[in-house]
């Protein structure tokens, strides 16, 4: 078990106050707070390591490409991947549009669907949208269980011959509930269907192996899993990475190029047109290393007894109505205060007022209010960092706020 | 009284509360004074867009005054629209544009006016405003 107590001394963003009080920072789902692990290796490196990659032929342009590509291989070690499958993009959003803009217009056609589940995140549902509009396939939801887990019998149904790729979200940043990927995957590939990992909520929370999950695109943001903004990964298998077209065009994507005719680079290249984010990836390596020498099962253990914690004392909470119950869940508390006139964009502005940050909205994931029949919902969501005094802070700032609600 | 003597009264009164939860017990219980919008206005014409809830907001034009009806799903915004129309209503359209809102950053609310997507309070504003030109445009 970790002691998230002493890991809080490595953040110096947790420190300090809201409003007056003491800083609780319930919002990790949405994007982390940075270790000075990550902030010193990016400082050193903007201070006394930066250059260009894969361009200068001077000293400090081969060390910055050799920080660069020694964090790719970083990247393939937290995922078990190779590395020349280890794509760089803006996140998670960014990699999906990758997948869904250069493989679903090369390799979708009308009759083809494209099967999510009802808990996708807007980025796994937006992108599928707009290539079926422009191939003619067909984006198809798998309902959810009311306790917020996938209907699988559905799932068996919907997954037939048509269905060319499956996107999955590993845990679902609305609900919190944990996909069993492994099993889905099986089963989409009964078919041949290829399958699209979400893995942005659990790359900061479970260990991830792309081998074992049998998936062919997992993607993942920085942000969230304690590194730099404007980084994130889309990992692709080997072959499925080669049989795709670019989908930017620049530099460094290309092998030669003439007014006649370009030849393009090799994968991951040939998806990173222009100068990438260097530093970025540079951080994004220092967040992975810091994660692994944590241990990922350490932190899954940890935060799973917390998060029991934190829902036994969410359940002392008169009025309070949870969402998102499923037997495998993580890391995500979804909840309202069920008070007439009180929405969930009040509670989190009454806890703000108590130095509480918490999340409160649709989470982009409006098919999932749609299901609950809600307009948004509250969300504290648990890091490393978070502590059993942060939730006995959420619970007495709720009890407070349902007060002042219920007068 | 004019809309600046308002501002300034509310300001006074907001400022004589000891406490963030009087002040915010008070925009509360305010939001719960605000005649019912009729449902026929509640349309997605009338939603304030750039809010994290719903806050609808409908003018019209009595007698060279601009009358506003407003409603929202949520406690605090519904308070922040029924002050904002404490001091705007029943104004005409010239008073309404000639006075900013800026008194809500001192009623120690911590509602900012800041263009923050999930912070209906500019957005709240903005329609409002927009209403005034519109209906004096129209004089």
């Amino acid at each position: 078990m970790l002691d998230a107590l002493a890991l809080r001394a490595q953040f110096p963003g947790l420190s300090g106050s809201a409003n007056g009080k003491p800083f609780v920072y319930l919002d990790s789902a949405a994007t982390t707070q940075k270790p000075l692990a990550v902030i010193e290796r990016m400082d050193y490196f903007l201070r006394n390591e930066y250059g260009t990659v894969h361009r200068g032929l001077y000293a400090r342009s081969v060390r910055s490409t050799q920080l660069y590509e020694d964090a790719r291989a970083t990247v393939a070690r937290f995922l078990n991947a190779e590395v020349d499958e280890v794509v760089y993009t803006m996140g998670t959003t960014d990699a999906i549009n990758l997948v869904a803009w250069s493989w679903g217009r090369a390799h979708l056609k009308k009759g083809d669907r494209v099967l999510v589940t009802g808990m996708e995140h807007h980025a796994n549902i937006v992108p599928w949208q707009i290539t079926a509009e422009i191939t003619g396939a067909e984006l198809v939801a798998c309902p959810l269980l009311d306790d917020g887990s996938l209907d699988e019998e559905a799932f068996d149904r919907l997954c037939d011959e048509r269905v060319k790729l499956v996107g999955l979200v590993h845990i679902a940043n609305s609900l919190g509930t944990i996909n069993p990927v492994q099993r889905l995957a099986a089963r989409a590939k009964r078919h041949g269907a290829l399958v699209l990992v979400d893995a942005a909520q659990s790359a900061p929370h479970l260990p991830l192996d792309v081998k074992t999950l049998g998936c062919d695109f997992l993607a993942f943001s920085g942000h969230k899993v304690y590194g730099p903004t404007g980084i994130g990964v889309l990992w692709g298998r080997r072959d499925v990475l080669a049989s795709m077209p670019p989908w930017r065009g620049g530099g460094e994507m290309i092998e030669k190029v003439t007014f006649e005719r370009t030849t393009f680079a090799k994968p991951p290249a040939r998806f990173e047109a222009g100068t990438p984010p260097i530093t970025e990836a540079i951080g994004l390596a220092a967040a992975l290393e810091w994660l692994m020498a944590l241990g990922l099962a350490n932190i899954a253990a940890t935060e799973h007894a917390l998060y029991t914690y934190a829902e036994a004392r969410l359940a002392e909470v008169p009025d309070l109505v949870r969402y998102g119950q499923a037997p495998q869940r993580s890391s995500v508390l979804a909840f309202n205060l069920a008070l007439p006139g009180a929405h969930a964009a009040d509670v989190s502005s009454l806890l703000d007022m108590q130095g509480i940050a918490i999340r409160a909205g649709h989470h982009c994931a409006q098919p999932v209010m749609a299901r609950f029949g809600v307009p948004a919902t509250a969300r504290a969501s648990l890091g490393v960092y978070t502590t059993r005094d942060d939730i006995d802070r959420l619970v007495e700032g709720l009890l407070k706020a349902r007060t002042m609600l219920a007068m | 009284m004019s809309i600046l003597l308002t501002q300034a009264r509310l300001v006074d009164d907001y400022q004589a509360l000891a406490s963030w939860e009087d002040r915010y017990a008070r925009i509360i219980a305010l939001g719960r004074t605000l005649p019912p919008m009729p449902e026929a206005l509640k349309t997605d014409d009338n939603k304030v867009r750039g809010c994290s809830s719903t806050v609808w907001l409908f003018a019209t034009s009595e007698s060279g005054k601009v009358v506003f009806q407003a409603d929202s799903d949520a406690a605090i915004p519904k308070g922040l629209v029924a002050l904002l129309l404490e001091v705007y209503n029943h104004r005409t359209p010239t008073e309404i544009l000639a006075a900013p809102p800026e008194f809500i950053e001192e009623l120690g609310l911590n509602q900012a006016l800041s263009p923050n997507r999930a912070n209906g309070l500019s957005a709240m504003v903005r329609q409002l405003m927009a209403y005034a030109a519109a209906l004096k445009a129209q004089v």
